[in-house]
């Protein structure tokens, strides 16, 4: 099991952690075509290294923040907090 | 059509069986003085009870060839999928000008990853048919490869913990049952006749309610599989080549002209993505984006012990599925772990759960010591069901999106996209796990039938 660092609270073990998922970018919803919003919804890039991605801190602070994670190592570096809106508890 | 046409000239010389393109470039490439020929090395007691006496060697199951220039059908993973697509290729539609692409050795994916347990009592009316084909092929194989891969059909019980996981039962048992599955949700009492090591009492913190009881499930020897299909195939002239990466896919006006690996250039028609853990990267080579994300499911193995354990046994509330192998080792699998990665390296604390979920189901076992811990990567789609079939690319087909279902579908997959090559239409059999699906909303959810929760 990994530590993931969360801003807010330090490095805590990854099963605190509920993993969101990769960082896309959200479509506006009254523009979208419904190609473009199932694309959103669905297809992901699943890199193989660097990749940039949403973690909720569940079993703590219960904030969502953002980390880039080598899927290859683990390793994990640059985390930042997501904007205040989008953190509005578990989903 | 370029596909379809090239395909179909390499089917035009089969019908003498040892004439035509296909079968002359292999005599080309098979090792000089060998003197082995087709159909020589159908293994059989007779054959056993000779070579015993006369010391002749046995022909090598699969042979090394050069990297042809170019194919009618390049196959990227040389695991049960990618070897089956290859077989059927070959002995059902003639197409023999295949090869079959691994950058590791044949099984050394999900193929020699998994837990082995073969079973048909899916959710959904389509799935469960196509794990029944699945079953049958299997029941056939040994035959069929000349091969044995030990099929063990010793059943298979899903244990319900709560009511919400006994009415899934029901509801499987009642969806098998109409597809004329063998499959029924069993009571306590009858669980322990079968498995008496159980702990049935209401004593445990899961306590044991049901089961749905699964008879023709069961284990398989899951190398050998890969070895027979491997073997089957390369009677057939099909080309396996081992330690070759597909490093880039070539596509011109949006359609397949070959694959670029790490031994040199094949133009081919026919690209097919049968990788499990890497669908994401050979598609994102192409720029067909898949709804795919990679995690890890580990497994641990025990050291042997006396048989005790005649069914497969899996638990979806504690994470859990453990079956007896013929060595006398208990194999436990568990469910994926909690975010994708690539990474293949174990956990503690995979192995401290899963040793307390055994415990609470087999108390027993607290002395048992664990020989290894291993994990293999499973490609899981929204729905729990795979992707197979066409692509927007033309000639790049796909099949992929496994999960934790890949090897008990490797016959039928195998099957069904062969059939689906040759004749440049979908088969009813898959129509329903097209990639479109997930641009038309038509969602094929099987996580109920998944053996644990992911």
């Amino acid at each position: 099991m990994i530590l993931i660092p969360c801003p807010n609270c330090g490095p805590r073990n990854a099963s605190e952690f509920r993993y969101v998922g990769e960082s896309i970018a959200r479509p506006d919803p009254n523009s979208a075509t419904q190609e473009q919003w199932r694309a959103y919804l669905y297809e992901r890039v699943n890199p193989s290294g660097w990749t940039t991605e949403s973690w909720f801190h569940r079993a703590g602070c219960g904030r969502y923040f953002k980390i880039e994670r080598d899927t290859n190592s683990n390793e994990v570096r640059a985390v930042r907090l997501e904007p205040a809106a989008a953190t509005k508890g578990e989903s | 059509m370029s596909g379809r046409d090239r395909i179909s000239r390499a089917l035009t010389p089969v019908t003498g069986r040892l004439s035509g393109k296909p079968y002359k470039s292999i005599r080309n490439t098979l090792g000089k003085g060998t003197g082995e020929k087709r159909g020589q090395a159908r293994y059989s007691a007779f054959d056993l009870f000779r070579r015993g006496f006369t010391k002749d060697p046995w022909p090598p199951v699969w042979r090394e060839h050069e990297l042809s220039s170019s194919y009618d059908v390049v196959v990227v993973g040389g695991g049960v999928h990618g070897l089956a697509i290859a077989y059927y290729l070959a002995h059902r539609h003639g197409i023999t000008n295949v090869c079959v692409l691994d950058k590791s050795y044949v099984g050394s994916g999900g193929s020699g990853r998994n837990t082995a347990i073969i079973r048909s009592n899916y959710l959904t009316p389509d799935g469960v048919r196509f794990y029944d084909r699945s079953v049958k092929l299997y029941e056939n194989l040994s035959a069929e490869l000349n091969f044995n891969v030990m099929f063990s059909q010793r059943g298979h019980l899903t244990l319900a913990h709560n009511d919400s996981s006994l009415r899934t039962m029901r509801w499987r048992a009642e969806v098998n049952k109409l597809e004329n599955i063998d499959s029924e949700v069993i009571g306590p009492e009858e669980i322990k006749k079968l498995v008496p090591y159980l702990d049935v009492s209401s004593e445990p913190r899961y306590p044991i309610l049901g089961a749905l009881y699964h008879p023709p499930g069961g284990i398989i020897r899951h190398d050998a599989v890969v070895w027979g299909y491997a073997r089957g195939a390369d009677t057939a002239g099909v080309h396996i080549h081992q330690n070759t990466e597909v490093v880039g896919i070539n596509v011109s006006s949006g359609r397949v002209t070959g694959v670029r690996t790490n031994r040199g250039d094949i133009s081919a028609p026919i690209v097919v993505n049968a990788t499990a853990g890497w669908a994401s990267l050979i598609s994102n080579m192409v720029g067909v984006r898949m709804p795919i994300t990679t995690s890890p499911l580990q497994a641990a193995v025990t050291e042997p012990v006396k048989p005790f354990l005649n069914t497969v046994v899996v638990s979806g509330s504690l994470h859990v599925y453990m079956s007896q192998t013929d060595r006398g080792e208990l194999v436990f699998g568990a469910s994926v772990d909690p975010f994708p990665s690539y990474s293949m390296r174990g956990s503690l604390d995979f192995i401290e759960g899963l040793a307390s979920h055994v415990l609470e189901l087999m108390p027993a076992l607290s002395k048992m010591r664990v020989l290894r811990q291993w994990a293999g990567l499973c490609d899981m789609t929204p729905d729990y069901s795979p992707i197979m079939g066409f692509t927007p690319v033309e000639g790049f087909l796909v099949d992929v999106g496994w999960g934790t279902y890949g090897f008990k579908a490797g016959p039928v997959s195998g099957e069904a996209m062969a059939q689906l090559i040759a004749d440049n239409k979908t088969p009813q059999i898959i129509e329903a796990f097209a990639l479109e699906r997930f641009g038309t909303g038509e969602l094929l959810g099987e996580k109920g039938a998944a053996s644990v929760g992911h």
